[in-house]
C-alpha cells in the first residue's frame, strides 16, 4: 500500500485517502456553453504523465492537492490548496433574464 | 510401525526426541517426534508415497521438503491442502491423502495415467466446448477427477486475527545473507524485522554442505543465530512467510494464524534460491527428490532418505549431497555428472578420495518403478551424446533414491513485485534480477551470490545500506562481494532429457511433460504468457518455481530467441497459499449505538441497521410486526409519538460568510433566513443530481445548524470542505452528528407533552411557529428545539447533547405518560413520511434524479447567482425531463396486492418508469406510494399500469400529494 503524504497530517497509508479527481477550472457557471459545461462536469483528461489531483484525509476530512506521475504512480510533492486557490472566489450576478 | 529410517542425533536439527508424537495417516498410526512435519514423519516410517498427480494420478513423494512444491499436499479435517513437508505433527493429527479413489496405494483412477496419451495438452479446451453447455454437464465430472482436497463446510470456525508491524530495515530471509543483514542493521541501532520461512534461521547453513567443513559451517550457523538473537531491537519472526512486497514497502507476512502488515522504511531481500530438477522419465516417481531436499530429511528431520541411492548433478553442491548420503549411511551406487570434467572443489576430491563412482558425461534418463509404482527400483543411465541427447545403450544401476543437483534459480518472486524484471545470466544459465527499486536490496543467492564468504558479505553490505536508508549509520561501507561469486558452473544449461516414451516432467503440479510444451507452441502459443495460460505451466501450487527455468529454455530453443528474451510470466502476490481466514481475521462488524439504545431494547425494538447505526425498526415481538407499526402509526397521528433520530447528520456552520456559504453549497435561499427559523436544504451535484437533503436551523447572524441524511452526512461534509477549499470563504464547518442525540416528539399532544417539560420557552403557535427554531431547556436538558413537519403532525426535533440523550428520552416518556406516549420505529416513520409524499433521497431519487424530475423546484432559488449544480440544472431544464417522480394512489382500494419498490411502470406494455416507495396507509384506507412515470404519464388524475411480480398488471392514478392532509393544517397547529 502506497504512503500519501498529507499536508496536514503527514505521512498516512493510502487507504486513509479518497481521491477527488483531477484539478480542474471551473468554466463560468452564469454562462458557459453546455458542451463545455458537460466537458468540466463530467470528463477527466486522464493524462499519461504528471497531473494534479484532489485527495482528501478522510479522518480529518482535509483537502489537499497532489502532483502524481500516472506513469509511475509516483507522488511527487503535496500541497495545501490555498497554494492554488489563493483568493476568496466570487460568482457574477446572472443577467436579469435568466433569473425569470 | 516403528522409525525404521530415522537416524541418530546429532542429525535432526529440529526434533525434540524427548517428545515422541503420534498421529494417523491414511488410517494408520504412524510415530514421530516434536518438530517433524508430516511428512519427515513419514520418511521416518518408509512411507514414501504422499499424493496423487494432479491429472493422471501418479503416486507423488518428497520433492523439496520446503513447502514448494504440491507433490506434498495432504488432507486435514478442517483443511484441505495443507503442505507436508512442512505442516507440523501433533497428537492424534488425522490425515488422509486427498484426490484419489481408493486408496493412496492402489488409487483406482491412476488407470489415467495408462491413456495419458489420449489427454494432450488443450485437451480440455477442444473436447468439451460443443455443443453448447457440454462444458456444464463435464466440469463437476473434471473437477472431481482432477481435484485437490476437500473443503468441509461446516468446519469450526478457528481464531485468526492481523496485527501491524513496523521496522526501519525489514529482512525477508533467514539464511547467512538475511541473518548478516539482520546483524549489520541491527548494531546500528535500527528497529529490524527477520523473517524466515523454515521453522529454525540459518537457512542453507542448516543443512547444505559448502566448500568449508561441515563442523565450521555449523558453528557459523551457531554464531550468527546467538549474534541476530542477542540485538534487542531485532525482532525474530520463524516459520513466517512474506507473502508480497507491495508500494512504499508494505509486505504483509502470516505466522501461524496471524496476518501482519508490515511497514518498513527499507527491505532487505534475502529470499534466497530454489534448487532446480532435471527432466528426465519417471522424474516425478517417489524416490527422486532434490539434492537439498535429503539432506534437509537428514540434517535437519534425522531421516534416512534412502537405502541406495543416485545422485544426478552438474556441479560440487551434487557432491556434497553425495558425501551426506554416505555419513548417513546411504549407500551411493554412483554420482552422475553431466559434465565431462568436474571444476575443481574440496567436496569433488573428497567423494574422489572416498572412491565412489562417479559417471561423468553421463545423466540418468529415466528412473524404473518399483512394483506397482510406489517408489523406485532404479536409474537407467546414459551417456549424453548432444545437448538434452543421450545414446541408446543405457545402464540399471539399482537404487530406491536419485537426488538431482543440477542448477537454483533465484527466488524472485517478492523482487518481481516491486518491479524488479528477472532476466537471464547466459554465461552462468542462470535468471538474475534486474535493478531493485529505492529502499530495497537484494542479498545473497537470489542476488546471484553463492560463496558462503561472498553471501555473508553481501548481507552485510545490504543490511549496512538498508540502515542508511532508514537514516542510520554506523561505521565504514562493508565491502560488497565480487558480483556472482561462487555462481560459476552451479547451472547446467541443458538439464532436459526428453524420452521417447514421455513422463518427463517439466511442472509436476500440472503434470506437464516436454511434449506437451511442444505441443501448445506448436499450436502458436509460443510466447511464455500464452504458454503458460494454454499449458497451465506454472499455475499451480508451486507457481512456477522448478518450470519457470526448463520452460523458458524450452520455449528458447523452439523459438530462436534467447531466454532473456523469453523472461519468466508475471509473479504476483501472495508467495505462497493463504488462507480466507487471514484475510478475514476476526471479522469485526462494528455498529454505532445511539445514546437511546439500552431504552429501545428494554422497550422490546426490533433493531434494523442504518448505514452503521443500530435503529429501532418497530416496538414489539416479530410475530405482531403489522399491529405494532399500525399502532405506532395511530398513536402518532392519533395521540403522541416520540422516535429517536439521533442518527440524522448533524452540521454546525459558522462564520461571516455562513448565510453566503449555504447559498452555494444548497439550492435555496439563507441570506435572508431570520434568526430562530428553519428552512429545507436540497443539496444538488456539480451535475444537477439530488444529493442529499436536511434543514438549516438559523441559531445566529453567522451560526446555522444544519441536518443531513443519515448516510449521507459524511459526503455532504467532505463536499462542503471540498468546494470551501476552492472558494475560501470566511467559514467553518463541523461535522457534529455524534456529539448530539436527538428525538423527534410528534402528534397532536405533542405541544402538551413538552409544555410541561419546557421552561424557557414559549412553546405556543405565535411564541414557536411552525418552522421556528429555539434554544432551552428540556427536563433541565440545555436543548435545540426545531419545530418541523417530519411526519406531517405537530411535532418538535429536540437535540441534546449525546451524553444527554438518555434522560432526555426518559423526561420525554415520562412527561408523556399520562397523555398516552409511546415510541414508533423507522417502519412507522417510513409509513407517516409516504402519506405526506415526502422524498427519502436515494431511496425516492437515484443516481440521475434532478429537482425537477422530482417535482422540487419549488426549493430552488433561481436569482442566485450560483450554487453547486445550477448550471446543470439549467442546461437540463432546456432540453426537458423525461420523467416525473409522482405520488400515487393504487385503483380498487386496498387487498393484498400491494405492489413493491422497483416494480415497473408500463404504458402499453412498454417499460416507462419504476415504484420507489410504496405502502398500505391504514388511515387512508388505500394503498399509496411514490413513482418515476413518463412525463405524459405524470398529470394528476392520469393512469398508469404496474407490474407486479407475477406479472399481473395494477393500476394507478397519478394523485397529488401530500395523500394525508393535503393543505398541512396539523403539522402548522
Amino acid at each position: 500500500m502506497k504512503i500519501i503524504n498529507c499536508p496536514l497530517n503527514g505521512p498516512r497509508n493510502a487507504s486513509e485517502f479518497l481521491w477527488g479527481g483531477e484539478v480542474k477550472e471551473m468554466p463560468d457557471p452564469t454562462a458557459s456553453d453546455p458542451a463545455a459545461w458537460a466537458d468540466y462536469v463530467f470528463l477527466q483528461e486522464n493524462e499519461a504523465g504528471i497531473v494534479r489531483e484532489w485527495w482528501c484525509h478522510l479522518p480529518t476530512a482535509f483537502w489537499f492537492i497532489a502532483e502524481r506521475d500516472t506513469r509511475t504512480d509516483e507522488i511527487l510533492r503535496t500541497h495545501r490548496p490555498s497554494e492554488l486557490f489563493g483568493k476568496r472566489r466570487d460568482f457574477a450576478q446572472p443577467k436579469p433574464e435568466e433569473g425569470a | 510401525m516403528t522409525q525404521v529410517m530415522r537416524l541418530s542425533a546429532p542429525a535432526g536439527l529440529l526434533l525434540d526426541r524427548t517428545k515422541p508424537i503420534s498421529f494417523r495417516f491414511a488410517g494408520e498410526k504412524v510415530e514421530g517426534f516434536a518438530g517433524d512435519t508430516i511428512a519427515s514423519a513419514l520418511a521416518a516410517n518408509g512411507i514414501s508415497v504422499l499424493s496423487r498427480s494432479f491429472k493422471y494420478h501418479r503416486p507423488r513423494g518428497i520433492l523439496t521438503m520446503a513447502g514448494q512444491d504440491a507433490n506434498s499436499l495432504v488432507q486435514l479435517p478442517d483443511e484441505p491442502n495443507v503442505l507436508a513437508d512442512i505442516h507440523p505433527i501433533s497428537p492424534g493429527l488425522e490425515v488422509t491423502a486427498q484426490n484419489v479413489k481408493g486408496s493412496l496405494a492402489h488409487d483406482r483412477r491412476s488407470v489415467i495415467d495408462l491413456i495419458g496419451g489420449f489427454l494432450p495438452v488443450g485437451f480440455y479446451y477442444k473436447a468439451f466446448f460443443r455443443p453448447l453447455g457440454a462444458w456444464r454437464r463435464w466440469e463437476p465430472v473434471i473437477r472431481n477427477l482432477a481435484g485437490l482436497g476437500r473443503v468441509k463446510l461446516d468446519a469450526h470456525h478457528g481464531y485468526y486475527d492481523k496485527a501491524y508491524a513496523f521496522a526501519d530495515v525489514l529482512v525477508i530471509g533467514g539464511g547467512p545473507a538475511g541473518l548478516a543483514a539482520a546483524i549489520e542493521a541491527g548494531k546500528t541501532g535500527a528497529e529490524v524485522i527477520l523473517i524466515e520461512e523454515g521453522a529454525t534461521l540459518g537457512g542453507s547453513l542448516a543443512y547444505a554442505r559448502f566448500v568449508e567443513e561441515p563442523s565450521a559451517t555449523r558453528s557459523l550457523r551457531e554464531h550468527l543465530v546467538s549474534e541476530v538473537a542477542s540485538l534487542p531491537n531485532v525482532t525474530i519472526h520463524a516459520g513466517t512467510r512474506a507473502q508480497g512486497l507491495f508500494a512504499d514497502n508494505w509486505v504483509p507476512f502470516i505466522r501461524a494464524n496471524r496476518l501482519y502488515k508490515a511497514r518498513a522504511k527499507s527491505v532487505v531481500l534475502a529470499t534466497g534460491s530454489t534448487e532446480q530438477h532435471l527432466v528426465f522419465r519417471n522424474n516425478d516417481l517417489p524416490g527422486v527428490m532434490m539434492g537439498s531436499a535429503a539432506q534437509r530429511l537428514i540434517k535437519l528431520y534425522g531421516v534416512k532418505p534412502g537405502e541406495r541411492a543416485v545422485i544426478a548433478t552438474a556441479n560440487a553442491d551434487g557432491y556434497g549431497v553425495a558425501l551426506d548420503l554416505t555419513e548417513a549411511g546411504v549407500e551411493v551406487a554412483a554420482l552422475v555428472d553431466l559434465r565431462e570434467i568436474p571444476a575443481p572443489d574440496p567436496r569433488v576430491e573428497s567423494v574422489q578420495a572416498h572412491r565412489l563412482r562417479i559417471l561423468s558425461g553421463h545423466t540418468v534418463v529415466e528412473a524404473i518403478p518399483a512394483r506397482g509404482k510406489r517408489g523406485i527400483a532404479g536409474a537407467a543411465v546414459a551417456r549424453i551424446t548432444a545437448e538434452g541427447i543421450f545414446a541408446a545403450k543405457a545402464e540399471a544401476l539399482d537404487c530406491d533414491l536419485i537426488c538431482m543437483d543440477v542448477g537454483y534459480s533465484p527466488a524472485y518472486q517478492l523482487a518481481a513485485h516491486a518491479g524488479t524484471k528477472v532476466g537471464y545470466a547466459e554465461r552462468l544459465a542462470m535468471f538474475q534480477l534486474g535493478p531493485v527499486p529505492k529502499g530495497v536490496h537484494a542479498a545473497g543467492s537470489v542476488n546471484g551470490v553463492y560463496d558462503l564468504e561472498a553471501v555473508l558479505a553481501d548481507g552485510r553490505r545490504a543490511g549496512w545500506k538498508a540502515a542508511g536508508e532508514a537514516g542510520l549509520f554506523c561505521g565504514p561501507e562493508p565491502s560488497a562481494p565480487e558480483p556472482f561469486a561462487g555462481a560459476d558452473g552451479l547451472n547446467h544449461p541443458w538439464p532436459i532429457f526428453p524420452h521417447p516414451r514421455g513422463r518427463d516432467f517439466v511442472d509436476f503440479d500440472e503434470d506437464l511433460q516436454v511434449k506437451d510444451l511442444l505441443a501448445a507452441m506448436a499450436e502458436g502459443f509460443d510466447h511464455i504468457e500464452l504458454l503458460k495460460r494454454y499449458s497451465t505451466v506454472g499455475m499451480g501450487p508451486s507457481q512456477g518455481r522448478h518450470s519457470a527455468l526448463p520452460t523458458a529454455r524450452i520455449a528458447a530453443r523452439t523459438t530462436g530467441h534467447p531466454i532473456g528474451e523469453i523472461g519468466v510470466t508475471t509473479a504476483r502476490p501472495p508467495v505462497g497459499p493463504e488462507k480466507f481466514a487471514h484475510l478475514a481475521g476476526r471479522g469485526f462488524e462494528p455498529v454505532r449505538l445511539t445514546a437511546m439504545h439500552h431504552r429501545h431494547i428494554e422497550a422490546g425494538a426490533q433493531m434494523m441497521p442504518a448505514g452503521l447505526w443500530l435503529r429501532p425498526a418497530y416496538y414489539g415481538a416479530k410475530d405482531k410486526r403489522e399491529e405494532a407499526i399500525t399502532a405506532e402509526v395511530r398513536n402518532v397521528r392519533e395521540n403522541v409519538g416520540i422516535i429517536d433520530v439521533s442518527t440524522l447528520g448533524g452540521l454546525e456552520v459558522r462564520g461571516p460568510d455562513a448565510a453566503e456559504f449555504l447559498e452555494r453549497i444548497y439550492t435555496f435561499a439563507y441570506k435572508k433566513q431570520p434568526i430562530g427559523r428553519c428552512r429545507y436544504v436540497l443539496m444538488t451535484d456539480m451535475a444537477g443530481v439530488i444529493a442529499d437533503d436536511g434543514v438549516a436551523a438559523r441559531l445566529a447572524e453567522q451560526h446555522f445548524y444544519v441536518t443531513a441524511t443519515t448516510s449521507g452526512v459524511q459526503g455532504v461534509y467532505q463536499n462542503m470542505l471540498w468546494y470551501n477549499a476552492q472558494w475560501r470563504l470566511a467559514v467553518d464547518v463541523t461535522q457534529v452528528t455524534a456529539s448530539y442525540a436527538g428525538v423527534n416528539i410528534a402528534g397532536p399532544h405533542s405541544r402538551s407533552v413538552l409544555s410541561r417539560i419546557v421552561s424557557d420557552a414559549d412553546l405556543s403557535p405565535t411564541g414557536f411557529p411552525y418552522m421556528g427554531v429555539r434554544e432551552g431547556h428540556v427536563g433541565g436538558i440545555p436543548a435545540r428545539i426545531m419545530r418541523v413537519g417530519f411526519v406531517g403532525e405537530l411535532g418538535y426535533e429536540i437535540h441534546v447533547p449525546a451524553s444527554q440523550g438518555e434522560a432526555l428520552w426518559d423526561a420525554l416518556m415520562e412527561a408523556g405518560r399520562p397523555l398516552g406516549i409511546r415510541p414508533f420505529g423507522v417502519e412507522a416513520q417510513r409509513q407517516l413520511r409516504l402519506e405526506k409524499g415526502h422524498i427519502i433521497v436515494s431511496q425516492d431519487t437515484d443516481g440521475l434524479t434532478t429537482p425537477e424530475e422530482a417535482g422540487m423546484e419549488w426549493a430552488i432559488a433561481k436569482a442566485k447567482p450560483f450554487f453547486v449544480g445550477k448550471r446543470s440544472i439549467e442546461i437540463q431544464r432546456a432540453a426537458g425531463v423525461k420523467r416525473k417522480l409522482v405520488g400515487f394512489v393504487l385503483e380498487g382500494g386496498a387487498d393484498d396486492r400491494i405492489p413493491k419498490e422497483c416494480h415497473l411502470v408500463l404504458r402499453e406494455g412498454e417499460i416507462t418508469g419504476r415504484i420507489t416507495s410504496v405502502g398500505l396507509s391504514p388511515v387512508l384506507g388505500k394503498v399509496v406510494g411514490l413513482a418515476f412515470v413518463a412525463i405524459d404519464q405524470a398529470e394528476p388524475g392520469s393512469r398508469f399500469d404496474i407490474k407486479i411480480e407475477n406479472g399481473e398488471i395494477l393500476r394507478a392514478i397519478v394523485t397529488k400529494s401530500p395523500f394525508y392532509d393535503p393543505e398541512n393544517k396539523r403539522q402548522e397547529m
